[in-house]
């Protein structure tokens, strides 16, 4: 009976089967024709899997990216070919730089038409190279299960990253009479060494611990990925350091924890870049010493010495020259160090730093027009810091960062590495489905939101209630702060005329619509905005236009010479990085 | 259609700026498209690949590839890893002419009108152990093999006489003793 089935499934039906049996919950997706069988099979095909017809297929991969970082699961990208997966490109990009499992599936043409640039094709396998953990252009009917089995397998084992199956339409429908259960065949991949971590240099991370007067630990996206919350907290409070995390890794260690520094880095707060320079000794628990936060690369905590975690061995002195590489799991390789250190106590250190925190503590003015940050520290306390935040790039997720501050990993998803605008409200969405029972707030600035703001229908159609907090200067905020500081002010591509009335196009979708113009009506609008819950409700709050965020270590330079405020001087254009 | 011979081979020009003169061995998956993955690699940190050597293993399902790479010696290590890191590849190391023995075959062929001067090359290409695997009137090809290096002066030896063209197949290396390539 059984094979009597198997002979009469056709290769779409075999891949739906397949990631059905993987677990997948979410296929988010835009059909067209290349992708046609497999559409079917979502039909034919019965499934545990739901599936969420986007507006456009960068939004797919956001809804995706958000559902990934709120549960740790991937989540399926299903779009046709040529145009469609060719939207895709920004969110799998975003997926590959923050470490994020992914499936797309992309519909291509026949296989005896790639090569002739028949109608919407695209060497999408070509293209995706450079932005995927790995790539798939299926040949073969009966391989269709075991590379599902294969991408599901590379996706979310060893560092996650973005794997794309482009499937022929020929592939797609033709008869499927291989084995469902197909093992997968890895000889190149072997994440398991993760877990197998070499002693000396644990011993050696140990050693250098112990001796440590000024330690500091720094927390990234890596420790968030291998749960490693529990071990963390535990070596903080035995040898007594503070922490601080990337943006990426904001909640992985309680922000509201006396130990914690908050968010290091360009933006982040002047203590824990304080302490990043003042240090004798840096553990970094999975991060890749991003750009963003070392500044210059040689005078990064200049007088500590430096241990690094990673499960990518191809992170190890790639940016910062350590003392002990730990290549493997951060959860493994806290675990092996922790009976190996010695409690202590490091009061003094700790005393420099409060003294720190409170001559530098993040503030804002509440006069003179309304201004983001109150906006989102008021939410940050309606919410008790325990909502899900999902973030574009800019002025706002720096500020959101710095005053959304939060205790537990899976809440803070913004996009870090690729800096993606549009990336918050479908990646609220993709969270929003994920978490049903929590609060999911998206915010945004007013340019990022008109990027993928289509997706409004999405989430008015599942009736989602996601807060949707358009951070509102009519300006591109950043670029223009960077203009003021380093082009004499020189404005240049960062205007937003024309901005729609946001209130307008959320009611002409069927959502809910609230304007903010006020620092008095914040409380008052943004309850509102909480208590509705029968549908997706933008806030469209007006705010001062030329506001700039400081703290700021303008690029390339060394965390030393960060500025806590307006500078009174003309600054030199930044050279070391973007 | 016939072909007027004009090329008398210039002379190499040194390079300038070349940092490296790498050779790193492959074992990769024998699948389309690996090689593109690599390429990738090396492009994004401008290095440039001056040799390409690949064919298919003992056991088919794999590939040998061994690359002769310059470019920034800083990032050596770390395009080891990134490759080393790709699903497609078993594993990437670099060799050095000390424990690996490197080989490449070059096939050069010379204007040969002149008698006397005919002779003169066939003994330079007994000295390095050459063969001749084609002769004509106007023209022979020689076959040089052994290290770089021996290859190398033998092409400048020659230079002295009308090369019509060189091939080179590039390096390919296998690692001495227990070490494996």
């Amino acid at each position: 009976m059984a094979s009597k089935k198997q002979q009469e499934l056709d290769g779409a039906q075999a891949l739906v089967m397949t990631l059905d049996a993987l677990g997948i919950e979410y296929v988010f997706g835009y059909s067209g024709g290349a992708a046609l069988p497999i559409f079917d099979a979502l039909e034919t095909v019965k499934s545990n899997m739901k599936f969420v017809l986007t507006r456009h297929e960068q939004g797919a991969t956001h809804m995706a990216d958000g559902y990934a970082r709120a549960t740790g699961k991937p989540a399926v990208v299903l779009v046709t070919s040529g145009p469609g997966a060719g939207n895709t490109l920004t969110g799998i990009m975003t997926a590959q730089m923050d470490s994020v499992p992914m499936i797309i599936v992309t519909g291509q043409q026949v296989t005896w038409m790639l090569g002739k640039d028949a109608f919407q094709e695209a060497d999408i396998f070509g293209i995706t190279i450079p932005v995927v953990k790995h790539n798939y252009l299926v040949r073969e009917t009966n391989d269709l299960p075991r590379i599902a089995r294969e991408a599901y397998h590379i996706a979310t084992t060893g560092r996650p990253g973005p794997v794309l199956i482009d499937v022929p339409k020929n592939v797609s429908q033709s008869p499927f009479t291989g084995d469902l259960d197909a093992e997968i065949d890895l000889p190149g991949y072997k994440p398991e060494k993760g877990f197998d971590i070499e002693s000396a240099s644990i011993e050696e991370a140990a050693r250098l611990i112990n001796l440590a007067k000024k330690p500091l630990i720094l927390a990234g996206h890596g420790a968030m990925l291998s749960g490693a919350e529990r071990e963390l907290m535990e070596l903080s409070v035995k040898i007594d350091a503070p922490v601080t995390s990337t943006l990426l890794g904001k909640g992985v260690f309680p922000e509201s924890h006396p130990l914690s520094l908050g968010m290091l880095g360009m933006h982040g707060t002047a203590y824990a870049n304080k302490a990043v320079c003042e240090c004798d000794l840096l553990l970094n628990v999975g991060s890749r010493f991003d750009d963003r936060i070392i500044g210059q690369a040689h005078k990064f905590a200049a007088q500590a010495k430096i241990i690094h975690i990673d499960i990518d061995a191809a992170e190890m002195s790639k940016m910062i020259q350590t003392d002990v590489e730990i290549i493997g799991d951060a959860k493994t390789a806290l675990k092996q160090l922790l009976p190996l250190l010695e409690k202590a106590k490091h009061k003094e250190w700790n005393d420099h730093l409060d003294g720190y925190r409170k001559k530098y503590p993040l503030s804002y003015k509440k006069q003179g027009g309304l201004r983001m940050q109150q906006v989102l520290d008021e939410i940050h306390e309606l919410t008790n810091g325990d909502a899900i935040i999902t973030t574009d790039v800019g002025q706002h997720q720096m500020w959101a960062a710095q005053f959304y501050t939060n205790d537990a990993s899976f809440k803070w998803i913004s996009s870090g590495g690729a800096g993606t605008m549009g990336f918050g409200f479908p990646a609220a969405i993709g969270a929003q489905f994920a978490c049903p029972d929590q609060t999911v707030i998206a915010v945004a600035g007013d340019g990022g939101f008109q990027m993928t703001l289509c997706e409004l229908a999405t989430a008015v159609i599942h009736k989602l209630p996601i807060k949707i907090l358009v951070l509102n200067n009519h300006y591109l905020g950043m670029v223009r702060q960077w203009q003021e500081l380093f082009f004499d002010n020189r404005e240049s591509g960062v205007d937003l005329v024309g901005n729609p009335d946001f209130v307008m196009l959320a009611e002409a979708y069927g959502a809910k619509g609230i304007n903010i113009k006020r620092p008095a009506d914040v409380r008052k609008k943004l309850q509102e905005a909480l208590d509705y819950n029968d549908g997706p409700v933008l806030i469209n709050a007006e705010c001062i236009k030329t506001d700039n965020v400081f703290p700021m270590i303008p690029a390339g330079a060394a965390l030393e010479d960060m500025l806590i405020e307006p500078p009174k001087y003309k600054m030199e254009k930044p050279v070391g990085s973007t | 259609m016939a072909r007027t011979i004009t090329t008398a081979d210039k002379k190499p020009k040194p390079r300038p700026d070349i940092i490296g003169g790498h050779t790193l061995s492959m074992y990769v998956n024998n699948k389309p498209g690996v090689l593109m993955r690599i390429c990738q690699i090396f492009a994004r940190r401008a290095y440039n690949i001056d040799s390409l050597v690949v064919s298919q293993g003992r056991d088919p399902r794999f590939s040998r590839l061994t690359l002769g790479i310059s470019g920034d010696p800083a990032g050596l290590t770390q395009i080891i890893l990134q490759c080393d890191k790709l699903i497609d590849v078993i594993h990437c190391y670099e060799h050095t002419p000390e424990d690996a023995v490197v080989r490449e075959l070059a096939l050069i062929k010379i204007k040969t009108e002149n008698a006397e001067r005919r002779t003169e090359i066939l003994q330079i290409v007994e000295h390095f152990g050459g063969k001749t695997v084609d002769f004509s009137e106007s023209s022979m090809i020689i076959r040089i093999e052994g290290a770089s290096d021996k290859v190398d002066a033998s092409v400048r030896l020659l230079n002295n006489y009308e090369i019509i063209e060189t091939v080179r197949t590039g390096k390919v290396v296998m690692a001495r003793g227990e070490q494996p390539t």
